[in-house]
């Protein structure tokens, strides 16, 4: 009688029984990160690349043109702009405290925008800016990559983009992330 | 009514020419036309995210068809297009990923994972078919059939 049940089977490898659990816990690993990234921020093809070749008239002095060339030479910021993006005037505040610390000159790529709009914004809630270059049709945001503004680069001494923050950078962004950025860039030209 | 009804139908007529016209744009060829379209199929709108620039009417969508457009009339080779668009906003504004290391395991790994499955599925088939088939005693069968056979009887 006891002959009939015997199992012959042989128990499987505990190795072998730990396989599920195993593919389950990568399956969740790669689900938490995977799901907690934001799909909205695209990585920028530009970072390392030199600033794209551009030359536009400035916001203030619309004969004067606003070229490639003018950054370089320091760590700066370029902030792309508008006045019909309402994130941007969120984020203004924070570029004019920014500007306040002077710690880093501020250029905006003033984007798909008429330049009256952009003088009557910079002229009632002040102008972080140290220049602007006026992008009326977008095409040199295309250029920079541009999808979603406000975007901000960090371009480092020698005009090459190091960093690009996409959408309002907070209070936080620039104390946590910007800000570091910009002082290792410095201290890197200086060594 | 019949005025109103012929009027109608020359408007009708009228849509013609339009449709040849693809949103605005002309083309010299129906061959650029369509590299155009096929171009505007494969390229993702980056604003909104899960519709190629074709289907797209965000400002960004059109200002890079207005692009697709220039560099397709000026007859650049759809490598150099492609190109010119991943250099600025990267891979993920092609559709179908480029095959590339850094993707490798997307593009390998469901063949690998089936490879995996059927090997798998091999070895258990053949451990299973090398087990020995049941040996049955006929005497001790037959005792168990009497055995259940007076429980039953019993019952």
């Amino acid at each position: 009688m006891s002959q009939l049940t015997e199992n012959k089977e042989s128990k499987p490898k505990f190795g072998l029984n730990l396989l599920p659990l195993a593919i389950f816990v990568v399956l969740m690993i790669f689900f938490f990160v995977g799901l907690g990234l934001n799909p909205r921020l695209v990585p920028s093809p530009l970072i390392d690349q030199p600033v794209p070749d551009f030359s536009l008239p400035k916001l203030k002095q619309p004969d004067v043109m606003f070229q490639q060339m003018d950054l370089q030479g320091e760590v700066s910021l370029l902030n792309i702009w508008a006045t019909w993006c309402t994130s941007c005037r969120q984020e203004h505040e924070v570029l004019m405290k920014i500007a306040e610390s002077k710690e880093v000159p501020i250029y905006g790529l003033f984007y798909k925008d008429d330049p009256t709009n952009g003088s009557i914004w910079l002229k009632n809630l002040g102008d972080p800016y140290r220049a602007n270059a006026v992008d009326r049709d977008g095409r040199i945001g295309i250029e920079w990559g541009a999808y979603g503004t406000p975007e901000t680069f960090i371009i480092d001494k020698q005009g090459i983009i190091r960093y690009k923050h996409v959408g309002p950078i907070r209070w936080q962004d620039w104390q946590t992330v910007l800000l570091p950025m910009i002082q290792k860039l410095r201290a890197a030209d200086d060594a | 009514m019949m005025r109103k009804l012929s009027f109608m139908m020359v408007c009708l007529f009228l849509t013609l020419p339009v449709l040849a016209e693809v949103a605005g744009y002309s083309f010299e060829s129906e061959q650029q036309e369509q590299r155009f379209m096929d171009l505007s199929e494969k390229l993702r709108c980056l604003v909104c995210q899960n519709q190629s620039l074709a289907d797209s009417n965000a400002g960004l969508a059109r200002d890079l068809r207005t692009e697709l457009y220039e560099q397709v009339i000026k007859g650049n080779p759809e490598t150099e297009i492609i190109d010119f668009m991943t250099e600025r906003y990267g891979d993920f504004i092609l559709y179908q990923p480029r095959f590339a290391l850094k993707n490798l395991v997307l593009w390998l790994g469901p063949f690998l994972l089936f490879f995996i499955g059927v090997w798998g599925l091999f070895r258990f088939t053949k451990k299973t078919a090398a087990l020995p088939a049941a040996q049955i005693d006929a005497d001790k069968l037959q005792q168990v059939r009497e055995l259940l056979e007076a429980e039953v009887e019993k019952k």
